[in-house]
């Protein structure tokens, strides 16, 4: 595979991740991650609903998991233990998988990560063999703490979660980039087309996003957008720049062999 | 009789009753769960015969719609 993003031993073609919350219905999401080209996405896990989900469509029939790897997280988990043990239901639900999302959250009004918290859980998830994609803060020291812990990817945020705000810091997701070995995901905060572009831009390995589709006008639109724009910024990324001048004096059309000056 | 709870819920249940029972009165058997008794999984091929008792409490969980 040309190119391809190598995540736990696995390539995939796609180097845009979506998560699969806030949809309408189970058609919205199935279309929404078509349209984005998708192989990798996100699922929360939660208690079902007892004597009322009988015939109740659910999430793995509308994306079967033959043909996507699922990546469950720990949304909503504010301590180490409420992860590792929402990691541990997720992989006998799903078979013994064990590439995971691993995110501790340090309050529930910025969903801003818990960095001690994290990294308490990585070491138990990686010990335990799990496979862990890690969410966290833009912090290239923690990031590579969590690199030494064993994780097979980090993903910094760009902004905080469902805020759309974009990237707010290049200048760290450089450093992470610089420092980090493993794949570096930007995960939060991308609003629109430009924010990913960016961030691949940068060099990020990948993007991972939910709201930024899931909330757009026309989420499917939305969705073909981040799939042509995480490729764009990845092409220009591997084509590499023009360095940026503040005025050039090289015209990009020949300076000979202009008409002669009309006469005054 | 036997009192358990599951997702917070509590249960009766005439013993002996063995989770894989327990699931299909529950009305969640074939589906694609995972189930937690007092804070230990009860990995699938152990379904059958797990017996509960009495103050079990159960977290029976699904994949959804995340970020």
């Amino acid at each position: 595979m040309k190119d391809a993003l190598v995540i736990a031993d696995r390539s995939y073609s796609s180097r845009l991740l979506v998560g699969t919350g806030k949809y309408r219905d189970f058609a919205e999401t199935r279309a929404a991650v078509e349209a984005s080209g998708a192989q990798i996405v996100t699922v929360a896990i939660r208690r079902t609903n007892i004597g009322q989900n009988r015939n109740e469509p659910s999430l793995l029939d509308a994306l079967p998991p033959s043909r996507f790897t699922y990546l469950p997280n720990t949304a909503g988990c504010y301590t180490a233990a409420d992860a590792v043990r929402t990691l541990r239901l997720a992989r006998e639900l799903l078979d013994g998988h064990e590439l995971v999302k691993l995110e501790v959250l340090g309050d529930p009004h910025t969903l801003y990560p818990n960095m001690p918290e994290t990294l308490a859980a990585a070491q138990t998830l990686v010990k335990e063999g799990f496979k862990v994609m890690v969410y966290c803060s833009d912090d290239p020291i923690q990031s590579q703490m969590l690199e030494a812990i064993g994780c097979v990817a980090v993903m910094p945020l760009a902004s905080l979660i469902g805020s759309g705000m974009g990237i707010l810091n290049p200048w760290n997701l450089q450093l992470i980039l610089e420092k980090v070995k493993v794949p570096v995901l930007v995960d939060a905060g991308v609003g629109t087309a430009s924010d990913a572009a960016i961030a691949m831009e940068l060099g990020c390995d990948g993007v991972l996003m939910n709201t930024a589709i899931a909330a757009a006008r026309d989420p499917v639109l939305m969705a073909t957008a981040m799939r042509k724009a995480v490729e764009a910024g990845r092409e220009a990324f591997l084509a590499g720049r023009m360095p940026k001048k503040l005025y050039s004096a090289a015209p990009s059309s020949p300076t000979e062999g202009k008409i002669a000056p009309k006469a005054a | 009789m036997i009192q358990v709870t599951v997702n917070g819920k509590a249960h009766s249940f005439e013993a002996p009753l063995g989770i894989g029972a327990l699931l299909s009165r529950l009305e969640l058997s074939g589906k694609k769960i995972a189930v937690e008794r007092n804070g230990e999984i009860v990995p699938k091929s152990a379904h059958a015969e797990t017996l509960i008792r009495d103050g079990d409490q159960f977290e029976i969980v699904v994949a959804v719609g995340g970020g």
